[in-house]
């Protein structure tokens, strides 16, 4: 097997895709948070500022997904195979959600009529609260793992066999965090008396997510058997939960201090934090089975040939550090305070 | 109805559904770069209102394009779990490439294109567009490499047996520039082109017949005009290598765009026809010989018919492919002679006075689209049996573990929601245009002040 600086390439890939989602989880993460508070919002016009705060970034912070979906069909094909087509519903709605998403923004003040807007702001919160649901739903389904069979494909059925308490508890944990990290965002991008509203609702959505995150915890050690048995392994690990948690106990204090951009670099990082120990867990299964450990799907099962994966890691290392210009570039430009113009939204 | 049927009909909806825009974007997106090009260099500011109309189009258009977009990315695996298996191997380089390259490239940008006209100076609002314009010709590269392996496989080989079987890649240069590739990759950019060239021909065509916007109409009519004389005319030259190509690696699919059945004879060209499947015969108007000729530059040549083939290895729909096809060359003919006339009295100085013609221009911009979906329908459905061609058979790939009843739930879905997005498509530009580049009770000046 091929292996660079002293790891082998299904590993190296694994990494690729962690970062390419965590991205994804972040940055979308604070677009779909702002979106899910969109009707705690009264007023048109803070409602407006809101969908425009996100207006010139939200596209570019979508390509994260959309990238790494690629990297996921490009690395692990038999994984993207396999778990798109045993959550095939799921992923449809989301999929769905997504397009019903980036219609409202689009068209939610293209009208005057308050029916319209009110209509496409019911859209619009709906589907960003949805969609935050189903990333959580589907994280959780895959902690606990799928009835897979031989040859690497679903073996099970059930319509809604997704919706099981503990996806449940994932997904309100997700809506809750995005929501967290949207705030902060919207802080960052509001004055006034927006912005005062925004400092409580802030408050509330941590108290959310602090609750519905122990929650989810104490479930994870208690029902999810094997979860903590990497960490008797390799104990240093237990540094990731701590330093997830002192990265969310950081927020309050700065947003107290109105350090709005240290605190969703902090919310972030919780975010990364989080990802990293489900990473951690798995690895390097990428899908359990239910039936039979054997049957589970893991990097090494489901990856590339070392031709591919070799290529593709050269593109990847070409592809980033443009990726990561475009960013710090978009980014700048539209630094600061929300102002809205004739191509606002 | 069977699960292989919904997928298929399925996919075929949404990837149908979806191509209507993107190469809208590309196509508007050159005349953008054109356009603000031009304002740069003359600093008349004409060309910048012209830009930001057509940007209010543009807008629209590329964000349908990525919302239906990414469903096209995750269909794969959702709807053909054997082939994403069988292929991901192949296709992940590709869309490694197209992801990084080019997706990550047009949608950073087009947030400074959309709202950074006040944030950035005019430079880097014209190199944010082209980046734009660049990104979005990069991903059809990329996409369309992946479909042209499909066609024509080169670059790999088959590693496992049965369910286990899959195509690796042996050499990657030779997978991107498979025989297909080039000249599909150009005949869709030019497809794009002209999607977008007469988009803009027939929105400035309809304001010159209502007599609004004269000045800058005129200036818009023309630069787009010029795009796609030239396009349509260089089309011939890709189209005639792609059917070259198909010749020598499909060709199944090539007897079956003319309805060709007898492997011993000549083949014709029909201008139009009718194939009956059970007698294999086509009737319609015909050029004897005509397809012998155009291969082999010899009208009494041989040409492989669909007859060599046993029935389950060559498309069983030839009338529909024969039909696709010849709708597709039809139009694009008919393109070539409406932009050279077109040409024509614009260089003699009276492009302007004939109504009729600007009235033709004005509903032409559905034609470059239909030959667009009915071209792709035609390559699509002459591959079959084939989803990888001489490899893995269309009832082979699709998901055997999603239920029918699943993709009915999920169809059904699509076809609403994508219902309202065209309509909503259709209300909002349709808007736009009506509105107009700029209010005509203010001059443009005042308007650009105002902005």
């Amino acid at each position: 097997m091929e292996i660079f600086l002293g790891v082998d390439y299904p590993t190296l890939w694994y990494l690729v895709v962690g970062i390419l989602f965590s991205g994804y989880g972040i940055l979308e993460g604070f677009d779909y948070g702002a979106g899910a508070w969109h009707l705690f919002f009264k007023k048109d016009l803070s409602r407006r500022i809101a969908i425009n705060a996100i207006g010139p970034l939200w596209d570019a912070n979508q390509v994260w997904f959309i990238i790494g979906g690629g990297a996921l069909f490009a690395g692990f094909p038999v994984m993207y195979a396999t778990m798109l087509s045993a959550m095939y519903i799921p992923f449809m709605l989301f999929l769905m959600l997504l397009v019903l998403r980036s219609s409202a923004i689009k068209f939610r003040s293209a009208e005057k009529m308050l029916w319209w807007r009110k209509t496409w702001d019911i859209i619009y919160f709906v589907s960003n609260t949805l969609i935050s649901f189903l990333l959580g739903v589907v994280l959780a389904n895959i902690l606990q793992g799928f009835e897979i069979g031989e040859n690497l494909s679903y073996k099970g059925g059930m319509f809604f066999a997704f919706l099981n308490p503990y996806a449940i508890m994932v997904g309100l944990t997700t809506v809750s965090l995005f929501m967290t990290q949207g705030a902060i965002f919207l802080l960052l991008k509001t004055e006034g008396r927006l912005h005062a509203r925004l400092t409580f609702l802030l408050k509330k959505g941590m108290i959310l997510f602090i609750v519905s995150f122990s929650a989810t915890s104490l479930y994870t050690l208690v029902f999810l058997s094997g979860v903590t048995d990497k960490f008797k392994e390799y104990p240093i690990f237990f540094a990731i939960p701590m330093l997830a948690f002192l990265a969310v106990a950081n927020v309050p204090r700065l947003v107290s201090k109105k350090k709005y951009a240290y605190a969703l670099v902090f919310s972030s990082l919780t975010m990364m934090f989080l990802l990293m120990l489900v990473a951690f867990q798995l690895y390097p299964v990428l899908l359990p089975s239910t039936i039979d450990p054997e049957y589970s799907v893991t990097i090494y099962n489901a990856a590339s040939s070392q031709k591919s994966l070799g290529i593709m890691l050269t593109i990847v290392a070409i592809g980033s550090p443009l990726l990561v210009g475009y960013f710090l570039f978009l980014y700048k430009t539209f630094h600061g305070r929300v102002k809205l113009d004739d191509m606002s939204y | 109805m069977d699960t292989e049927i919904l997928a298929r009909i399925q996919f075929a909806f949404t990837i149908a559904f979806h191509y209507i825009y993107p190469p809208l974007s590309i196509g508007i997106g050159l005349i953008m770069v054109i356009m603000e090009g031009m304002y740069l260099k003359t600093r008349n500011k004409q060309y910048e209102v012209l830009t930001r109309f057509w940007l209010k189009i543009f807008a629209i258009t590329f964000g349908i394009g990525v919302a239906t977009g990414i469903i096209m990315e995750f269909e794969f695996g959702t709807n053909w779990a054997v082939y994403s298996r069988y292929v991901g191997d192949i296709f992940g380089s590709a869309l490694a490439a197209e992801g990084l390259f080019a997706f990550g490239l047009e949608s950073a940008f087009l947030g400074i294109l959309l709202f950074g006209w006040n944030r950035v100076s005019p430079k880097v609002h014209f190199i944010s567009t082209i980046g734009v314009f660049i990104g979005s010709m990069f991903s059809a590269v990329w996409i369309v490499v992946a479909n042209s392996w499909q066609q024509t496989p080169a670059g790999y080989h088959i590693v496992g047996e049965g369910f286990d079987a899959r195509a690796e890649v042996t050499d990657f240069w030779a997978m991107v520039f498979n025989p297909s590739s080039v000249d599909r990759i150009i005949h869709v950019w030019q497809g794009a082109f002209l999607a977008g060239a007469f988009l803009v021909l027939s929105v400035h065509a309809y304001y010159l017949l209502k007599g609004r916007y004269l000045k800058i109409s005129k200036k818009a009519f023309k630069i787009a005009l010029g795009l796609a004389t030239v396009v349509s005319l260089s089309q011939l030259i890709s189209g005639h290598s792609s059917a070259e190509v198909v010749a020598e690696y499909q060709p199944a699919k090539l007897a079956a765009l003319e309805g060709h059945y007898d492997a011993n004879d000549a083949a014709d060209m029909y201008l139009f026809g009718w194939v009956d499947d059970e007698s294999q015969e086509v009737t319609g108007l015909k050029v004897p010989g005509g397809l012998s000729f155009l291969l082999h530059q010899n009208f009494e040549e041989p040409v492989t018919g669909l007859n060599i083939f046993p029935k389950e290895d060559r498309p069983s729909q030839v009338n529909a492919i024969f039909q696709f096809y010849h709708i597709m060359v039809s139009i694009g003919m008919f393109l070539i002679g409406l932009t050279l006339y077109g040409s024509y009295l614009w260089w003699r100085g009276t492009l302007f006075e004939k109504k009729w013609l600007l009235r033709i221009f004005a509903f032409s911009v559905l034609l470059p689209q239909i030959a667009n979906q009915v071209g792709w329908f035609a390559a699509e459905m002459g591959r079959q049996p084939w989803i990888v061609y001489g490899h893995l058979r269309t009832n082979e790939g699709f998901s055997q573990e999603v239920s029918s009843n699943q993709i009915l739930f999920s169809l059904i879905l699509f076809l609403v929601v994508y219902a309202i997005l065209f309509l909503l498509f259709l209300y909002s530009v349709n808007k736009k245009i009506k509105q107009g580049p700029y209010d005509e009770s203010k001059n443009p000046d005042k308007f650009l002040k105002y902005v």
